[in-house]
């Protein structure tokens, strides 16, 4: 018993995240890049973007239910679905994320140029590689790469707690900037609600191939490696 | 009450075949656990093990411990003793065809030389109510042969005939597959009540029907119990590769 057409349709599936985790993570990488170079057509992009990244979402949940319903997955595979819907999810979210940075850059764009203190390419370097390796965890199925992406979390939150102080304090000396101070703050405050989401993925990627829930340091990684051999290779 | 069921370096065989190596396995009181494995893995073997029906095939026979409670199975009880504390249901619902619904239900206790008319009105109304079916038949409990029944009612019916002795282990042997998913639904239904008062090991093949039902299950392969843990454990998170091929279907 091989189940081909269950295994056809979490291929599928797999695939089908996969191409949505490309058009969330070019959202962001678009977003940023517009941020540096103030770029109207870049910020465009990322708004016409995003009905796409929308609608895999709903092919995406569609597909997963489908699955549960026909299906009964159990164990690995079930875990695997489980994790795709959630990750869906995020994926989503990052989109949004990337849209509101276009938004917020957009803005500036109308606004003069100013010279604020606060490096948000570097910021979004941080994110970005969270985003990818995040995903890359998911086409691997290992644990330990989306271990690395938990850890990279609060690095990414003190870039977010920096920039604050930083532009609040620009703020207060430069008043004709405010407007551009706090645009510069809300795009460090969506990367890092993206720096989030990828932690969210991570987290679900370790729950599909260990079985661990480690949200909330529920379960350390090791203690659940401890208990399973990594399966997920399976879903390849 | 149900008794708890232990089982120490058991091993089964069908003259020099070997069909079960070293099982152990607890049984926990009042609690479904459920047998699940392919076709040819040992569990109906070990399932009939634990009240000597292996023993009644030719050259087939047993080594190991089985403690039913505080029976010792295989030292010293008769298989009459035994089989008093210990029901069996099978895959196919065996009602003895020519005899009334009732007297299939009061067949174990007329054979134990119970007469008791009112006794027995009254074991045969709690024994079919205990399997959910009271209602179905109250009012043909004479005129109908078990036979007649469907057969999602002929398998309760054999329930009922195995809770009239009052045992404490009930013993089922794929006793669904060959209902349909309403009587299925009845049987597991009742299973989930009978716990209460019995301690039930369950063979299937449906393995959600092992989800459902069971708090425990094991795992078996080849012989081998492979693996034997909390039933949300082996559908979730098995800890074995072999049981997470199982019951993922990329074997069997």
């Amino acid at each position: 018993m091989t189940r081909t057409r269950f295994q056809q349709e979490m291929e599928e599936l797999r695939e089908k995240l996969l191409r949505m985790g490309g058009l969330a993570e070019l959202a962001v990488d678009r977003a940023c890049q517009a941020y540096s170079d103030r770029d109207l057509a870049r910020c465009q992009a990322v708004l016409e973007n995003e009905s796409l990244i929308n609608a895999a979402e709903r092919e995406i949940d569609e597909l997963a239910f489908d699955i549960l319903a026909t299906q009964q997955p159990a164990a690995v595979d079930l875990r695997f679905i489980l994790a795709v819907t959630k990750i869906n999810s995020d994926l989503e979210r990052v989109g949004d994320q990337a849209v509101n940075i276009a938004e917020r850059v957009m803005d500036l764009i109308e606004l003069p140029a100013a010279d604020l203190p606060v490096d948000i390419p570097r910021m979004a370097a941080a994110v970005g590689t969270m985003v990818r390796r995040a995903l890359e965890s998911f086409v691997e199925g290992k644990a330990e790469l989306a271990q690395a992406v938990l850890e990279m979390d609060h690095v990414v939150d003190r870039m977010r707690d920096e920039a604050f102080i930083m532009l609040v304090r620009k703020m207060n000396e430069q008043p004709e900037v405010t407007q551009q101070a706090l645009d510069a703050l809300l795009v460090a405050r969506n990367l890092e609600r993206v720096a989030d989401h990828a932690t969210n993925i991570a987290e679900d990627v370790i729950f599909w191939v260990l079985g661990a829930d480690v949200r909330h340091h529920a379960q350390t990684i090791a203690a659940a490696a401890n208990q399973t051999d990594q399966p997920g290779s399976q879903n390849q | 009450m149900g008794v708890g069921i232990t089982v120490e370096h058991v091993n089964a065989f069908y003259g020099k075949n070997q069909a079960l190596f070293d099982i152990n396995l607890v049984v926990q009181a009042n609690h479904a656990t459920a047998l699940i494995g392919p076709s040819g893995c040992g569990k109906s073997t070990f399932i009939r093990c634990l009240n000597r029906m292996h023993e009644t095939i030719p050259d087939a026979r047993v080594e190991g411990t089985v403690r039913i409670g505080d029976l010792s199975v295989y030292n010293g009880t008769s298989a009459t003793q035994l089989r008093r504390r210990v029901g069996m249901v099978f895959q196919k619902p065996n009602p003895f065809p020519t005899m009334s619904i009732y007297d299939n239900v009061a067949s174990g206790l007329k054979l134990n030389g119970f007469r008791d008319r009112k006794k027995l009105d009254e074991v045969v109304e709690r024994s079919l109510n205990g399997a959910a079916l009271w209602a179905e038949v109250k009012d043909s409990l004479h005129k109908k042969s078990g036979a007649s029944l469907s057969g999602g009612q002929q398998q309760r019916l054999c329930i009922a005939r195995a809770l009239a002795v009052q045992p404490e282990v009930l013993l089922m042997d794929e006793p669904c597959s060959a209902l349909d998913p309403i009587s299925t639904g009845k049987i597991e239904e009742l299973i989930f009540q009978l716990k209460e008062q019995y301690t039930i090991v369950i063979v299937t093949h449906n393995m959600q029907q092992a989800a459902r039902v069971a708090e425990f299950t094991g795992f078996f392969l080849l012989g081998k119990l492979i693996e034997f843990d909390k039933t949300e454990k082996i559908f979730t998170t098995p800890s074995d590769k072999r049981t997470e091929d199982y019951v993922t279907g990329r074997f069997g």
